[in-house]
């Protein structure tokens, strides 16, 4: 702003500045034109899924089993297994996950050790998710025996997002003010008392937006559990943590690779639930922190 | 009271270790099982040989196809994602205001939200018909079309990495560019992108580590024929894609092919790791430049 008022402040021009100021405007639409191109492709792809599946959405498509026959064919176990897997997937990385970050925020904020485990959950982050399927292979369905189960999934899945809700949750926990635990001290309180009952309350809500943001990223995730065995062909549900399971996004993967048009507007019509899931999942995740953000403020 | 409060420590130490552990469990893992594979393959022949038929009844285990398939998707997806993310970068650090901004960003990360099975059914039922108007001769599975959705997934990963490092230049430096009289391309472009050049690397290094990872565009896509080539047209199949293909077939456990997806997968990980450690080496080298 300040810039453009000097250059038009400018008496007498200098040779070539109208050449500059012409780069400069066309240099800033092509820039925006990229961001926008980017955007549109995002609309294109909701739109080309919107228009090959809505069709096929209704009650039956929500609660029939998997069917050869791809007009009978729904996403019942599917979407079962998929909430299932992503509820105990949180149930095991919340409590690892807040816990290994009130370790790195709280007590070892200097030490060597934390400094090592710091660059190596920053590495983690960036590990390909396949990786962490052949881990969940070796390590729960054969080493432990837990078989194709929904807890070798979660298991897997909950490595895989605790880089996330470990980051997350330091930022919650950075976030609370040092005068509420001074307070908490000078009562007599001892280090544990203060953060459990002063500053992980007060960090909830910015731990659980974490959490959720991170289990919006798990239930896409397709290929770590591909890579552990879980079943592409499920006509049952789930009933334990021990019994083999299937996914929307799985479930999604088998659709698609195959030839018959019927099949693949049943993956377009899966896509939209799983959308659909992760959209209101995100909803809440920004309603929680826009709640946090109101309270600080006010 | 005091020995709770000491229990309690050391059970949230072991918590933090647990990802240290995780770490060492897959590099355990994968050697193991890489370990038994390579006492009866050689290893000579798994880097060098060029072809890779592992599932055949006569089997050969050159790895170099499926190396090759990933190298030109990856690639093809980095000549979408560098400009494109690099270009946004700029324009959300440098052109746009907040409101503009604040509108932007959280559809972009819409957009790396996600799920890739998603981006896979598009390159396969939308962006492929779409290319082969243009270009006859492009097979049904191909390497551009996966490609060039990639390179649109891995954008915003670029475009928020490029720009939190443009942000991190000071603004004393584009006061002085402006002083001089420079636009604001001139000063985009020959103060804050060279200022930035260490973290903008460090964007483009882990978005590589991330096509490289990259597994279901490819699978649902790229088709599964592993073979060396760089042309963009045919069916390949990626490192990442032939893990799928083996983990989706019937292969029992402890034969030969089953191993093969272990050494494949020890590959892939030693390769994206080395690239997040340079990775996160430059970045930490532009939060000292302006610490």
């Amino acid at each position: 702003m300040t810039v453009d008022a000097v250059a038009a402040a400018r008496p007498v021009p200098e040779p070539g500045t109208t050449r500059r100021r012409v780069f400069d405007v066309g240099f800033r639409l092509v820039a925006l034109a990229t961001l926008c191109l980017a955007l549109a492709a995002l609309a294109t792809l909701i739109y080309s899924v919107l228009a090959d599946g809505a069709g096929r959405l209704s009650w039956e498509f929500l609660t029939s089993y998997p069917s050869r026959r791809a007009s009978a064919a729904g996403i019942y176990p599917a979407l079962v297994g998929s909430v299932f897997v992503i509820a105990l997937t949180g149930a095991i990385a919340l409590p690892v996950g807040v816990a290994a970050a009130v370790y790195l925020e709280e007590y070892g904020t200097h030490s060597r050790l934390a400094r090592l485990i710091e660059i190596n959950i920053a590495n983690l982050a960036a590990v390909p998710s396949i990786i962490y399927g052949l881990l969940g292979l070796g390590l729960f369905v054969r080493m432990l025996s837990m078989g194709q189960s929904v807890l070798a999934g979660a298991s897997t899945l909950a490595l895989l997002v605790l880089p996330v809700v470990i980051l997350s949750t330091r930022e919650a926990l950075r976030a609370v003010p040092g005068s509420l635990r001074e307070g908490s001290y000078a009562l007599g309180a001892t280090k544990w008392q203060t953060i459990w009952y002063q500053v992980l309350p007060v960090a909830l809500p910015g731990i659980l937006t974490g959490l959720i943001l991170a289990l919006s990223r798990a239930i896409g995730e397709t290929a770590p559990l591909i890579t552990i065995g879980a079943l592409t062909y499920v006509p049952f549900l789930p009933d334990s943590i021990w019994s083999p399971f299937t996914v929307l996004p799985i479930q999604t993967f088998n659709w698609v690779s195959r030839p018959q048009t019927a099949f693949l507007e049943n993956a377009a019509a899966a896509i939209i639930v799983l959308l659909a899931l992760l959209l209101s999942m995100n909803a809440v995740a920004i309603w929680l922190r826009d709640r946090v953000q109101r309270r600080r403020a006010s | 009271m005091r020995r709770w409060e000491v229990l309690i420590e050391h059970a949230l130490r072991a918590c933090a270790l647990l990802s240290v552990a995780t770490t060492a469990g897959i590099i355990a893992v994968l050697a193991v099982e890489s370990f038994d594979f390579f006492r009866t393959a050689s290893l000579t022949e798994f880097l060098l040989g060029t072809e890779w038929t592992p599932l055949f009844a006569d089997q050969k285990f050159g790895v170099l196809p499926l190396v090759a398939g990933t190298l030109l998707v990856s690639s093809i997806a980095m000549a979408v994602a560098l400009p494109m993310g690099l270009l946004s970068a700029v324009y959300l650090s440098e052109y746009a205001g907040p409101r503009v901004r604040r509108v932007l960003k959280p559809v972009l990360e819409v957009l790396a939200g996600v799920p890739t099975v998603v981006y896979g059914y598009f390159a396969l039922l939308f962006v492929t018909p779409l290319l082969q108007q243009l270009i006859p001769s492009l097979a049904g599975f191909n390497a551009l079309s996966p490609g060039i959705v990639m390179g649109i997934m891995i954008l915003p990963l670029v475009s928020s990495l490029a720009e939190d490092a443009m942000r991190a230049v000071p603004n004393g430096l584009r006061e002085a560019s402006y002083a001089l009289g420079a636009t604001r391309m001139q000063t985009s472009l020959t103060v804050v992108v060279p200022a930035a050049f260490s973290g903008i690397t460090a964007a483009f290094i882990l978005a590589i580590s991330r096509a490289v990872g990259e597994t279901m565009i490819v699978a649902v896509a790229a088709g599964q024929q592993p073979r060396l080539t760089l042309d963009p047209r045919v069916p390949i199949e990626t490192m990442t894609a032939y893990i799928v293909q083996v983990s989706l077939g019937d292969t029992p456990a402890g034969t030969l092919e089953y191993r093969t997806i272990f050494a494949v997968g020890m590959l892939l990980f030693v390769g994206t790791f080395g690239l997040n450690l340079v990775s996160t080496w430059l970045r930490d080298r532009y939060r000292e430049e302006y610490a």
